[in-house]
């Protein structure tokens, strides 16, 4: 709590929440290339997202006639929504003062103000897509939410404490223990994980495909600087979820203090996790199919169902 | 018992009796035959894994034994005779979707916490250091019976059956170091020769009402077909 208010604390923090917006579309770039060697293919080189990003900022931004200042507005309340989540996450060093006054609820809660805002400006223009990929946006969220807090639930009831620091510092503090729960969560927010950054098997993130898609279809009117922004934040969010995934159950590398030394290899180490995590999904995509809309529910029933599996066996078995 | 004061070793056997409870919910909830076929020999693998450490932790050759018994009678042959049988009789189609899949698994959620509240008391003595894996094991034998219960198509029922005889034995080797091996071979035997029985027995209900839906044995005649 010390660190609170010490001044080296809110400088690291915002070089974090900067080196997380930095990096995210290198991920996604690297995803990419992964998945594309993957097919036999070459790949685009890993710095096209930042072109692309650069190209869309620099192009005239076109917004429909029917549109209403939300839709303007949603890029930005987005973009900012998604960041401020990124910035709770621990990603180089714990007890850093965005960690500490922000818990994993507030998490929770930034992304569902950006999901929000997305749905709304998908309804917005008032296009059939729109609405379509809104309506789906809002049945996907609305049943992998109650997994993720379920499997956070797990999380904070080892830990006794929603701060993610406290439960890195909880996992660390025991070494390596095999927990039951801790695995069924980690499986439960990975799937999870996938069906909220829309990657196969629940939406295709490369594909316009009109009847299946659902990220796409709600940024269809977008373009320019607010397409940029929109596409931005939706590589900060896969970042995200990738840094909870790595950081809260397999935390081993992360600076507990803010020395050169272990600020570089958290660094490393978040960077070498990422890489791995990265491979892990695009081997994923490439093995499975995109599913039928009307399996998602079935998909997130077995999300739900592994995280409640972890709470009971955290009960039954780890406390007993 | 706090998971962390356990050795590595005893919680790896949490870890995979956990896994094989998760694997009763699959059997629970998937569609396909072949699926819940493969799903019930990962089972039996996980209970021979289970089996195995309790034996390297306790140093008794015995329980060897009755894990490669058990591996190879729930892993291999079992699954290996009722993927033959579903391949000769074509019943792939057969198995047909849960009405309510969300009810089911909730159902099967609350079947775990009631097996919990039932062996709280057992806990209170003190047994193994893993005698929390009979509750587990005693939801796995519950999850089996509702297996039987939730579907109509008799091999799966019987998938459940032997998946209860899964927790049984689970709950035997962790929390009394096994039951005597004599013991052991009997019921293994007496597995076998039920998987064989109910071989014959899939063969003669398919003759008489020319299905595997067991709901069809209610109707008194054929004449009440689909009335």
């Amino acid at each position: 709590m010390d660190n609170f208010l010490s001044p080296v604390g809110w400088l690291l923090a915002l070089l974090q929440a900067l080196l997380f917006a930095a990096m995210a579309p290198l991920l996604a770039a690297w995803i990419k290339r992964v998945k594309c060697r993957l097919q036999s293919r070459r790949g685009p080189s890993l710095l096209q997202p930042y072109r692309d990003l650069r190209k869309l900022y620099y192009k005239e931004t076109l917004v429909a006639e029917t549109a209403s200042p939300i839709f303007r507005l949603a890029p930005y309340i987005i973009f900012a929504a998604t960041w401020m989540a990124a910035a709770v996450i621990p990603m180089i060093a714990m007890q850093l003062p965005t960690a500490v006054v922000a818990d994993v609820i507030v998490l929770v809660g930034f992304l569902a103000l950006a999901r929000f805002f997305l749905a709304l400006a998908g309804m917005d223009i008032g296009t059939a897509f729109g609405g379509m990929g809104a309506s789906r946006e809002v049945l996907v969220s609305s049943l992998a939410e109650p997994a993720m807090l379920m499997a956070i639930f797990t999380l904070t009831m080892s830990a006794q404490s929603t701060n993610l620091s406290s439960v890195i510092d909880y996992v660390l503090s025991y070494g390596l223990v095999l927990r039951p729960s801790f695995m069924f969560a980690m499986v439960a927010v990975m799937l999870v994980a996938i069906a909220e950054t829309g990657r196969i098997p629940v939406d295709n993130p490369d594909t316009h495909l009109e009847l299946t898609m659902i990220h796409e279809a709600m940024i269809l009117e977008y373009s320019g600087r607010h397409l940029a922004l929109m596409e931005g934040a939706a590589q900060l969010k896969l970042m995200a979820y990738f840094v909870l995934i790595a950081n809260v159950f397999l935390p081993w590398g992360i600076a507990t203090e803010f020395t050169p030394q272990a600020l570089l290899l958290g660094l490393l180490a978040i960077g070498a996790k990422l890489a791995l995590l990265g491979i892990l999904l695009a081997v994923a995509e490439t093995a499975l199919a995109k599913m039928r809309v009307f399996r998602i529910p079935q998909y997130l029933n077995l999300a739900f169902l592994l995280a409640l599996l972890g709470m009971l066996s955290n009960v039954i078995l780890e406390m007993g | 018992m706090n998971l962390t004061y356990l050795s590595l070793l005893e919680q790896a056997m949490f870890v995979l009796a956990a896994l094989a409870l998760f694997i009763s919910f699959t059997l629970l909830a998937y569609n396909r035959l072949t699926s819940i076929i493969y799903a019930f020999a990962w089972q039996g693998a996980l209970v021979s894994a289970v089996t195995t450490l309790v034996a390297y932790s306790v140093e008794e050759p015995e329980l060897y034994v009755s894990a490669a018994l058990t591996f190879s009678l729930k892993a291999l042959f079992i699954p290996w005779m009722l993927l033959r049988m579903k391949r000769r009789l074509d019943l792939e189609r057969e198995v047909g979707n849960l009405s309510h899949p969300i009810l089911v698994t909730l159902g099967g959620a609350a079947l775990v916490v009631f097996s919990y509240w039932v062996v709280l008391p057992i806990e209170e003595v003190q047994l193994a250091a893993t005698r929390n894996i009979i509750a587990v094991s005693l939801a796995v034998v519950l999850l089996g019976m509702m297996v039987m219960v939730v579907r109509s198509q008799v091999v799966v029922q019987v998938i459940g059956f032997m998946s209860m005889e899964n927790g049984v034995f689970m709950a035997a080797v962790s929390t009394t170091q096994g039951v005597p091996l004599v013991v052991e071979l009997g019921v293994a035997f007496d597995v076998m020769v039920a998987a064989v029985l109910f071989g014959v027995f899939f063969l003669h209900i398919r003759e008489s009402v020319d299905s595997f839906d067991v709901d069809r044995l209610n109707r008194l005649s054929e004449l009440e077909e689909d009335a």
